[in-house]
């Protein structure tokens, strides 16, 4: 065996390796290669809306009617869903991760199939059902007058397809992670099963449930195929931001920038948040 | 033993978990505290969860003040927020989220009390147990002691009429550790009901419990007072704990042949049967000749194993017939300079024998 010829090594890196030890972290151009690949894939494409954005006019693109409708239609929609995930969604988790009963795998992989399924196909799922025609649809029809499709109750709904599974599998996983040990000392205090979850359960998961919710209202805001299929564009009614991007585009390119900025900002200050609150923090163990 | 309707807590059940076999018969008076002593695995634990409830018994029945909490032959079960039972858990289990006062108000909060009554039983409480300057605290911002006392509080403000403690000390350091035992052993005075300990320290078993079994894989082998138990080991894991050489052996006479190859010379002389010879490793005298004026009538040669220092003594680990643990002052292993593999002579005296049959283990 030879010794290498010596290298140079600033005398930081001699600080850092002897403070923290471990091997050089120095990048293999092999890996900085793609990866300077990857970064300028995900971040250019950004920096061209920001480049490309009406500055001087952005008060007029975003001023018009439709754009400040679809904003609250959007915003409002989101949260909605999110709460209605928030009330059906985790104690499905808690079915999912605390209970046993036969098909719970079946189960769950059948929530988590919206995670996955394009969101066009849960549009056109959610037409068949909640249509007119559709097989639930035509007895709200018939029986109470209601009509779901094409309404901001469908744009609610699809958003709540889409975006409910998020909110499921965040909970779920901390749920199955949580120490059950608070939940047995609980029970020994004298807590009933459903005072255990409220005062025990959902108080420990609580920073999941969080992060959860923000996916789930995030997720909802973005959405796109479902809506569309399902509740349509109507101005006003459910056109949301996404769709309104989507048709500003081809009438009015720097509406549709100025609303894509938006939601870029919106996008931003959820992650910001997430990370702030709870990524970092993690679960209380 | 086992009677039906005692005043306390009676346990005559079997538990299983998973292929691990739990089968004890116990009982517990009000106002007793029964110390669990037992090696890791024994099966403590598993007791303690059945009589909380966290663990259904798989045949027999557990039953507090004369009513059933537990019957398999029935198919009674009280789940475990139904029972009157205060568990102080091993690593305390405090709600991370809440206070120290919430979690003290928690239990009278869950079973029924209204917020303010609930604070007020709490805040009782925290003042008995000298942690009214830590209420607003969060459990992680607490020393292992206050924890510890956090612990017993939130047990105890529910009103239990049983207590259960799960190595109550085990999660403190050597430092703290004997003022919280002190202080411990005052609050089980106080406390009218049962009281169930389980500990794998012997210390904390000889000195806070009234009346002690010892669990082995499942089965009880010993039980009495911490006293006998500490006298009169029935097994070798007792034995190790209390520090002392035990041999299994057969008596007649005046003589009993050890299992384990050697005899002693007892003084009892109408001992016959399997008996167990419990000496104190500083009952045997070392000497490297053989001791020619001894009244001492068990004298044998023996070979230095190994020699470990313990605080002011030498435990010498020496080979012979019967094989024993001895222990000399650092003077004694100068003088006779005694080292691995050194020829010596072991003398005891019969009256230093404590010899007592062995006890019919429970049928396994």
């Amino acid at each position: 065996m030879t010794f290498t010829t010596p290298s140079h090594l600033t005398a930081r890196e001699r600080a850092r390796r002897a403070a923290r030890g471990g091997p050089s972290r120095s990048v293999p151009v092999p890996l900085l290669v793609p990866a300077l690949i990857a970064i300028g894939f995900l971040v250019l494409p950004l920096a061209g809306l920001l480049i490309r954005a009406p500055w001087g006019d952005l008060g007029a693109a975003l001023s018009g009617a439709d754009a400040t409708q679809a904003l609250i239609l959007s915003l409002w929609t989101a949260s909605a869903s999110t709460a209605i995930s928030l009330v059906i969604g985790v104690p499905l988790a808690w079915v999912l991760a605390r209970s046993s009963f036969p098909g719970q795998r079946l189960l769950r992989a059948l929530v988590t199939l919206p995670l996955v399924l394009p969101p066009v196909v849960g549009g056109v799922a959610l037409l068949l059902a909640f249509g007119r025609t559709g097989f639930l649809g035509q007895y709200l029809d018939d029986w109470f007058g209601l009509t779901i499709p094409f309404t901001p109750i469908a744009v609610v709904m699809a958003e709540t397809f889409v975006a409910m599974p998020f909110l499921i599998i965040t909970v779920e996983g901390a749920l199955r992670s949580a120490d059950q040990g608070f939940e047995e000392a609980a029970a020994t205090l004298g807590a009933k099963r459903m005072t255990v979850f409220r005062r025990v359960t959902v108080p420990l998961v609580a920073p999941s449930l969080g992060a959860g919710a923000v996916l789930c209202w995030a997720r909802a805001l973005g959405e796109f195929g479902a809506t569309i299929t399902f509740a349509g564009s109507l101005p006003g009614q459910t056109e949301t931001m996404p769709i309104a991007v989507y048709y500003a585009l081809e009438t009015d390119p720097d509406a549709a920038i100025a609303l894509s900025l938006v939601l870029l900002v919106v996008s931003i200050t959820v992650l910001v948040s997430l990370r702030d609150r709870w990524i970092r923090r993690g679960p209380v163990s | 033993m086992t009677s039906g309707d005692s005043d306390g807590l009676v346990v005559d059940a079997e538990v299983r978990r998973g292929s691990f076999v739990l089968a004890v018969s116990l009982t517990a008076a009000p106002g007793q505290v029964l110390g669990v002593l037992g090696p890791n695995g024994a099966g403590k634990s598993t007791l303690l969860s059945a009589v909380a409830g966290l663990t259904p018994v798989a045949a027999g029945r557990i039953t507090l003040a004369g009513q059933a909490m537990d019957d398999a032959e029935a198919g009674a079960f009280v789940e475990a927020s139904g029972r009157p039972v205060g568990f102080v858990f091993q690593n305390y289990r405090l709600f991370p989220h809440l206070t120290v006062a919430e979690n003290v108000a928690f239990s009278p909060r869950a079973r029924g009390l209204g917020k303010r009554a609930a604070r007020s039983a709490a805040s009782y409480w925290l003042e008995r147990l000298r942690l009214s300057d830590l209420a607003d605290r969060k459990p992680d911002q607490l020393s292992g002691g206050q924890a510890q006392r956090v612990a017993l509080a939130r047990a105890l403000a529910g009103q239990p009429a049983l207590l259960l403690l799960d190595e109550p000390l085990s999660a403190l350091d050597a430092g703290t550790r004997l003022d919280v035992q002190t202080e411990l052993k005052r609050h089980l005075a106080d406390f009218a009901g049962p009281c169930l300990l389980v500990t794998h320290d012997p210390l904390e078993a000889l000195v806070l419990a009234d009346q002690l079994i010892v669990l082995e894989g499942g089965r009880i082998v010993q039980e009495g007072t911490p006293a006998q138990i500490a006298r009169r080991p029935a097994t070798d894991y007792v034995a190790k704990l209390v520090g002392l050489n035990l041999y299994e052996g057969h008596a007649s006479g005046s003589r009993v042949s050890l299992n384990g190859g050697g005899s002693f010379v007892i003084p009892d002389r109408d001992q016959h049967g399997d008996v167990l010879v419990a000496v104190r490793p500083s009952a045997v005298v070392v000497s490297s000749q053989p001791p020619v004026a001894s009244s001492a009538r068990n004298i044998w040669p023996g070979r230095i194993a190994g020699l470990t220092l313990l605080a002011d003594r030498v435990r010498l680990d020496l080979d012979g017939q019967p094989a024993v643990l001895v222990d000399v002052t650092p003077a004694a292993v100068a003088e006779l300079s005694l080292d691995r593999g050194s020829e010596v002579w072991l003398t005891v005296k019969a009256t230093d024998l404590e010899v007592y049959p062995r006890a019919e283990r429970e049928p396994a």
